[in-house]
C-alpha cells in the first residue's frame, strides 16, 4: 500500500492549507498556461493587444488631465506618469476581476474534480504577469524616447508587482467568494474597480491629497505601491512613508479572505 | 486476508438544504432577512433540509471492484462526491489509503479553442498526473485515442466522438491506486465503449488496482465487479456478492409495489399514460418468455378532447439505447380510457431488463412521456455467442446447417 492517505470528514474551521497549494503548483501553473493561450486564440492582432489598450489610456490620460486638467506630475513628463500608474493599475484591475470571477468560471471543474480551490483565484492573478512584463518594457522604452533614464532602482520592480499581485488576490478571494453564492456580485466588480482607480494615485499624484487626509487615503493599499512602483522606475519621488501602513491592511485582507476562502470551498460545489 | 482495508467508510452522512429557489438568492434578499428577521436569516429549519446520504459504513479491500446501484436520486452520485472530496460531508469520515483518481466525467476541463495535445496536458495533470508523466504517456494516449493527425489541431474541430476518445484516453492512462468513476461509459460509441470496458477490465485485474464504479448498466457491473453497494434513499439496502444483489436490484424494480405514481413526471393535465401490459402470453403481465407472438398494451387516460395527436413508442435498454420505435398520428381523441395495442410475431430480445417508454403530443405540445414501469423482464433462452462482449439486444432463434459445395473440389484426387 502507498504513502498517499486521504482522510475525509468534516473539516476544523480554521485552516489556510497552503502546503497542500503547494503540492498542487504543477495544477497552478497549468491554469495560468491554459489562459494564457486561450486568450489570445483566434484574435487578429494577438499580443499587440497588451500594448495598445496602456498607451491608448496614457494618451487619452495625457490629453485630459496633464494637457487639459493640467495635474501636475512631479519631475516626470506627464505621459511617463500616467503610463507607469496605468500598467501597475491596469494588471491589478485585471487580476481583481479575473480573480474575483475565478470560482463561478470554473464552475463545471469545481463540481467534478478536486483540488484545492486557492488554485483558480492564485492562476487568475498570475495569468496577467506576462503582459504586465511586456507593459514595463514598452514602459522603459517609451522612458528612454523622453529622456527619463530608468534608476537602478528598477531591479525592485518585481517587489511591487507582487505586492500588487497579493492586494489583488486579498480583494479577489472576499470577491470571489461572494460571488458564488450571490451574482449580484458580478455587476458590482467594474464599478469597483472603476471607483478604486480614482482613489488610487493613477492619474494624479498622491502629493495633492492634503496631509491630514493621507492616512485615509493611506488604507487603500494601490496608494503606496503606484507612487513606489513611480520611484522605483525612475528614482524621482520618495517612497511613501505609509507604505507598512498599507501593507499591513492588505496582510489582514488577505489572511481574513484566505480563512473565509477555505471555509466556504469545503462545500462550494453545493452552492455554485 | 487480514490487511487493513484500502478504503475505509463510516457512518458518512451528508445533508442538504431543499430550497431550489435559494441557489441563487440575491444578496438583496438575504440582507432583507437579516434585516426584517434576523433569528430567521441563518437557521434552516429541519422541515427544509434532507439526507442524500445516511450512515453509509463499508469497507474496500485493495483489488476489489465494487460497484454502486440505485435508482436516480439514491445518492450514488453524492457518494462518489464525498469520496473524491468535491464536497465535505456533514458527519462521519472516510479513509482513502492510495492515490485517488476520481472521473465523475470525461473531458473536465477540455477547452475548445485549444488543440488535442494541449487539452491532454491540462486534464491529465488536473486528474492528478505529473506534466512528466503525460509526456511519458502521450504516444500511449494518441494512438488509444486514435486521433492521430488531428493532434495540433484545436478541439473545437473534432467530431464529438474524437473528442470523447481523446478524453477518456488521458482518463483510462491514469494510475491511481483507487479510481473512482461514475457513469462514464454511458456515452461513446459502442464500439469505443467496449475498448473501454476491456482496458478498465485489464487494469483492475493485472495492477490490482480498486475501483467504485457507478453505472447504470447492469451488465457492465456484472462484468466489472467484485462486490456491489445497493444504495437506497441515501442508505444502503444491500450490499454483497455482485450477482445476488443485482438479482435482487432487478426484482425490486421489476416488482408492482415499487410502481412510479403518476404524479412523479413530466405530464400535463390533458392526459397520461397509465400502465402497460403483456397481454399475449398472458401468464406474467411484464415477463416475456415465448418466442411466439407478443401483445403489449398501453393504457392511456384522456382528460379533455385533444386535436392532431402524435403518439410515439420505444422499445429501449436500460441504458437508454433504442431497440426498435414508431409513430402513429391521430387526428382527434375524446375524453376516455384507450388501449393501444401492438402485436409483434415475436420479440427476440436478450435476456434482462427492457423498457417501454410512450409519448403523446398534441397541436401544443407534449401530453405525456412515460418509462413504463415495471421494466420488462426477459426471461428467453440464449442463443447468443457465449461471452458478454459478444451479447447483442437481439436473440435470433435460427438453425444451424452446413452445406459442402463438391463442384468446387472435385474428388479426383483419391
Amino acid at each position: 500500500m502507498s504513502e498517499f492517505l486521504t482522510v475525509i470528514r468534516p473539516s476544523p474551521r480554521f485552516h489556510l492549507g497552503l502546503k497542500e497549494l503547494w503540492d498542487y503548483r504543477e495544477l497552478i501553473i497549468s491554469l495560468v498556461e491554459r489562459e494564457i493561450k486561450v486568450r489570445y486564440k483566434q484574435t487578429l492582432i494577438g499580443v499587440l493587444w497588451v500594448v495598445i489598450q496602456p498607451l491608448a489610456t496614457m494618451t487619452i490620460f495625457t490629453l485630459f488631465f496633464g494637457r487639459l486638467a493640467k495635474i501636475p506630475s512631479g519631475e516626470l513628463p506627464y505621459p511617463i506618469f500616467a503610463l507607469s500608474g496605468v500598467i501597475l493599475w491596469s494588471y491589478f484591475a485585471s487580476a481583481l476581476s479575473g480573480a474575483s470571477h475565478s470560482l463561478v468560471e470554473h464552475k463545471p471543474l469545481l463540481s467534478k474534480i478536486y483540488f484545492p480551490r486557492l488554485a483558480l483565484p492564485l492562476s487568475a492573478v498570475c495569468v496577467g504577469v506576462v503582459d504586465f512584463g511586456i507593459n514595463l518594457i514598452l514602459l522603459i522604452t517609451l522612458m528612454i524616447g523622453y529622456g527619463v533614464t530608468p534608476h537602478f532602482t528598477l531591479i525592485f520592480a518585481p517587489i511591487f508587482l507582487v505586492l500588487t499581485m497579493l492586494t489583488a488576490l486579498s480583494v479577489g478571494l472576499w470577491l470571489a467568494a461572494l460571488n458564488a453564492f450571490y451574482r449580484d456580485v458580478r455587476y458590482v466588480i467594474p464599478f469597483l474597480i472603476q471607483l478604486w482607480m480614482f482613489a488610487s494615485p493613477v492619474v494624479y499624484p498622491s502629493s495633492i491629497v492634503p496631509e491630514r487626509w493621507q492616512w485615509v487615503f493611506a488604507l487603500n493599499p494601490m496608494v503606496g505601491l503606484i507612487e513606489g512602483f513611480r520611484w522605483c522606475i525612475s528614482g524621482h519621488g520618495a517612497l511613501p512613508s505609509l507604505m507598512l501602513f498599507s501593507m499591513g491592511v492588505i496582510l489582514i485582507l488577505l489572511i481574513g479572505g484566505i480563512a473565509y476562502f477555505r471555509h466556504i470551498e469545503r462545500t462550494l460545489a453545493d452552492w455554485i | 486476508m487480514s490487511q487493513t482495508p484500502i478504503i475505509q467508510i463510516v457512518e458518512l452522512s451528508k445533508k442538504y438544504r431543499i430550497r431550489p429557489r435559494e441557489r441563487y438568492i440575491a444578496a438583496r434578499e438575504r440582507l432583507n432577512l437579516i434585516l426584517t428577521r434576523p433569528w430567521k436569516a441563518f437557521r434552516f429549519s429541519a422541515r427544509e433540509t434532507f439526507w442524500a446520504l445516511r450512515d453509509i459504513s463499508f469497507e474496500v479491500e485493495e483489488g476489489e471492484v465494487i460497484g454502486i446501484i440505485g435508482r436516480n436520486g439514491a445518492g450514488k452520485t453524492t457518494l462518489l462526491k464525498l469520496l473524491s472530496r468535491i464536497t465535505e460531508p456533514t458527519e462521519g469520515y472516510a479513509i482513502l489509503r492510495g492515490r485517488v483518481g476520481s472521473l465523475l466525467e470525461v473531458g473536465t476541463g477540455f477547452h475548445p479553442e485549444l488543440t488535442g495535445r494541449e487539452n491532454i496536458y491540462f486534464n491529465g495533470v488536473l486528474l492528478g498526473m505529473s506534466k512528466e508523466e503525460v509526456r511519458r504517456k502521450l504516444d500511449e494516449i494518441v494512438e488509444f485515442a486514435n486521433v492521430g493527425e488531428f493532434l495540433d489541431m484545436p478541439i473545437k474541430h473534432y467530431s464529438s466522438g474524437m473528442a470523447f476518445r481523446l478524453a477518456f484516453s488521458v482518463a483510462a492512462h491514469l494510475e491511481p491506486e483507487i479510481l473512482i468513476v461514475d457513469e462514464v461509459l454511458a456515452v461513446g460509441d459502442i464500439e469505443f465503449q467496449k475498448k473501454c470496458l476491456n482496458k478498465m477490465e485489464e487494469v483492475s485485474r493485472r495492477a490490482g488496482r480498486t475501483v467504485l464504479l457507478v453505472s447504470h448498466q447492469l451488465n457492465q457491473i456484472r462484468q466489472l465487479c467484485t462486490r456491489v453497494v445497493w444504495l437506497e434513499a441515501g442508505r444502503i439496502r444491500m450490499i454483497g456478492p455482485t450477482l445476488e444483489v443485482t438479482a435482487a436490484y432487478e426484482k425490486s424494480i421489476t416488482s408492482e409495489d415499487e410502481r412510479l405514481s403518476p404524479g412523479q413526471r413530466t405530464s400535463s393535465q390533458k392526459g397520461s399514460f397509465r400502465r402497460w401490459r403483456l397481454i399475449q402470453p398472458s401468464e406474467a403481465p411484464h415477463i416475456l418468455s415465448t418466442f411466439g407472438p407478443v401483445s403489449v398494451e398501453f393504457q392511456l387516460e384522456i382528460n379533455k378532447p385533444l386535436r392532431g395527436l402524435v403518439h410515439g413508442v420505444a422499445l429501449m435498454t436500460l441504458d437508454q439505447r433504442v431497440l426498435w420505435s414508431t409513430y402513429n398520428n391521430f387526428t382527434s381523441l375524446k375524453p376516455g380510457v384507450y388501449h393501444l395495442l401492438y402485436n409483434f410475431e415475436m420479440l427476440p430480445l436478450n435476456t434482462g431488463m427492457y423498457l417501454w417508454r410512450v409519448s403523446l403530443y398534441d397541436e401544443d405540445g407534449l401530453v405525456d412521456v412515460w418509462d413504463g414501469l415495471p421494466y420488462m423482464e426477459v426471461q428467453l433462452p440464449n442463443f447468443q455467442h457465449m461471452y458478454d462482449n459478444w451479447i447483442g439486444p437481439m436473440n435470433l432463434p435460427h438453425r444451424k446447417e452446413v452445406r459442402y459445395e463438391e463442384s468446387l473440389y472435385p474428388t479426383t484426387i483419391s
